[in-house]
């Protein structure tokens, strides 16, 4: 989680990952965030989350997005 | 005229903007009313204003009779290399012009879905807008959220029925990144698909292609100062990887030239000048900046007789063998990133006027789409530097890469070494 968290934060140094859980819904991570962030996702963890998969509710926290990889890894 | 502003760019930002335009009348078409500033109180809410509002129509015909096609009808703001954005204002006759020319090479149906992608800040929904207008057809404004969402972004399109998309190419490489149309159980029915904003990578190209064998692909060109596009080329066979997709030709009742730096035509194939565009569809200028418009609306120098004006697009390009115009590179230090036209200056004045870096400077890797700043702090100040940003810049201006100096090198003229810094970033991420 501390290694999503940091890869997370390593992309936008302006949010706060670990309190916010309305991401995508909310607004605050767009298109590009999204694209980048399954991209290092890709480099760090090793997996390729498919594109059902790349949808509001696995991206709206970084507690979602740590199951997300949970599932592929 | 009106002018889109969207009001989630931070504070500073819309102030400058503000401060160039002097409007009239401010209309909020926000649905929750954000907390107040120092504008609130002549904010319009829009919600309701046509029902409220009593039509006066001696006024309306008053402003009807006295309308006149050169006069203003929208102003888009676009990133300015000194900090501060410039309108660039487009008049009635430009627009009018702009749909007879997609109709006459395009000729859409009536009751044609256009899916619009562009925010209405962005001047891609100008040919949404009043080309649905042109044709009776219908214009469907997709969430953004969709465009988080491969999969969510393909049902929107079946669901609402959209046969023409007129898009940045970067959201058409959502789609084909993902390769969201292969698990997809049926397919949007696309007609049409013209992209623009950047060069539309040959992969991405192919891969619609493959999914779409009877789709119309256009590819459009230019710069909002002509409004939105001279030329265009349609996709109708297979490129290779190593190959580019040409701007083509221009519409009709526009003029292209391609103009070295003698200011003399370039007539022969492959040699690379400076596109400049002639005719109807030039802006009328930059809102309450001569200067700057002085700069970019040119006189026409092949004609002496009498005033006649240019745009200078500041794109570098040249002519392929079947007298397409092909786009090459850029004269300045203007980018397009995730289609946005940035002005590394802009991005360079933000930084700059921190006072907890020394001083920065911006480059963009095109390869890998990033843009790198390099600053000089004696300690690592990313994440004071973002937060500081957001409120200066809309997001896609933040570099995506941060690299920190003691100093900065310097070039012969003591200026800081970009084209060293770039060389050594490209060495290192190559």
């Amino acid at each position: 989680m501390d290694e999503l968290i940091e890869l997370l934060e390593e992309i936008r140094p302006d949010v706060d990952f670990k309190a916010e859980e309305s991401l995508v819904d909310g607004g605050i991570l767009d298109s590009f965030d999204i694209i980048t962030i399954v991209g290092e996702m890709k480099d760090k963890f090793g997996i390729e989350p498919s594109v059902e998969d790349i949808v509001p509710e696995n991206f709206n926290s970084a507690k979602s997005m740590y199951e997300l990889v949970q599932k592929y890894m | 005229m009106y002018v889109p502003i969207d009001a989630t760019m931070p504070e500073e930002r819309v102030q400058l903007i503000l401060k160039t335009l002097n409007p009239f009348a401010l209309l909020d078409a926000r649905n929750a009313k954000s907390e107040s500033s120092s504008e609130t109180d002549s904010l319009i809410p829009v919600d309701g204003i046509l029902d409220e509002t009593k039509v006066n129509q001696e006024l309306l015909d008053e402003v009807r009779a006295n309308h006149i096609d050169v006069d203003p009808l929208y102003s888009i703001f676009t990133s300015g290399s000194t900090g501060v954005p410039k309108g660039v204002c487009i008049c009635h006759r430009s627009v009018i012009d702009l749909v007879n020319s997609f109709e006459e090479a395009f000729a859409f149906e009536k009751g044609t879905v256009f899916g619009n992608q562009a925010p209405f800040d962005f001047d891609v929904s100008v040919k949404d807008i009043f080309n649905a207008l042109n044709c009776c057809g219908c214009v469907d404004v997709i969430p953004k959220k969709c465009f988080t969402s491969p999969a969510l972004l393909v049902k929107h399109l079946i669901y609402h029925k959209i046969d023409t998309i007129i898009w940045a190419v970067s959201a058409m490489r959502i789609l084909a990144d993902f390769d969201a149309f292969k698990s997809a159980e049926v397919l949007p029915r696309i007609k049409n698909a013209f992209f623009s904003g950047e060069v539309m990578p040959v992969k991405t190209m192919n891969y619609w292609r493959k999914y779409y064998p009877n789709t119309r692909f256009v590819n459009l060109y230019g710069p909002t100062e002509i409004t939105c596009n001279c030329s265009y080329y349609i996709v109708d066979k297979d490129f290779g990887l190593d190959e580019k997709i040409p701007a083509g030709k221009p519409f009709k009742n526009t003029r292209m030239y391609l103009i070295n730096d003698k200011n003399e035509f370039i007539t022969e194939p492959n040699v690379i000048g400076e596109i400049c565009v002639y005719g109807t569809s030039l802006a009328l200028g930059y809102w309450n900046n001569k200067e700057k418009t002085a700069e970019a609306f040119a006189s026409n120098p092949f004609i002496s007789q009498y005033p006649a004006t240019i745009y200078r697009t500041g794109d570098l390009g040249y002519y392929d063998a079947e007298g397409n115009f092909v786009y090459s590179s850029r004269k300045d230090f203007q980018i397009k990133h995730m289609g946005h036209r940035i002005e590394l200056g802009e991005i360079e004045n933000a930084l700059n006027s921190l006072d907890i870096i020394t001083i920065a400077v911006c480059i963009y890797d095109e390869d890998k789409e990033r843009i790198v700043c390099f600053y000089q702090a004696a300690e690592e100040r990313k994440k004071d530097i973002v937060m500081a940003l957001s409120k200066k810049l809309p997001k896609y201006m933040w570099p995506n890469v941060y690299c920190r100096y003691d100093e900065l090198p310097l070039n012969k003229n003591g200026k800081i070494d970009r084209t060293r810094l770039k060389k050594e970033w490209k060495k290192q991420n190559g």
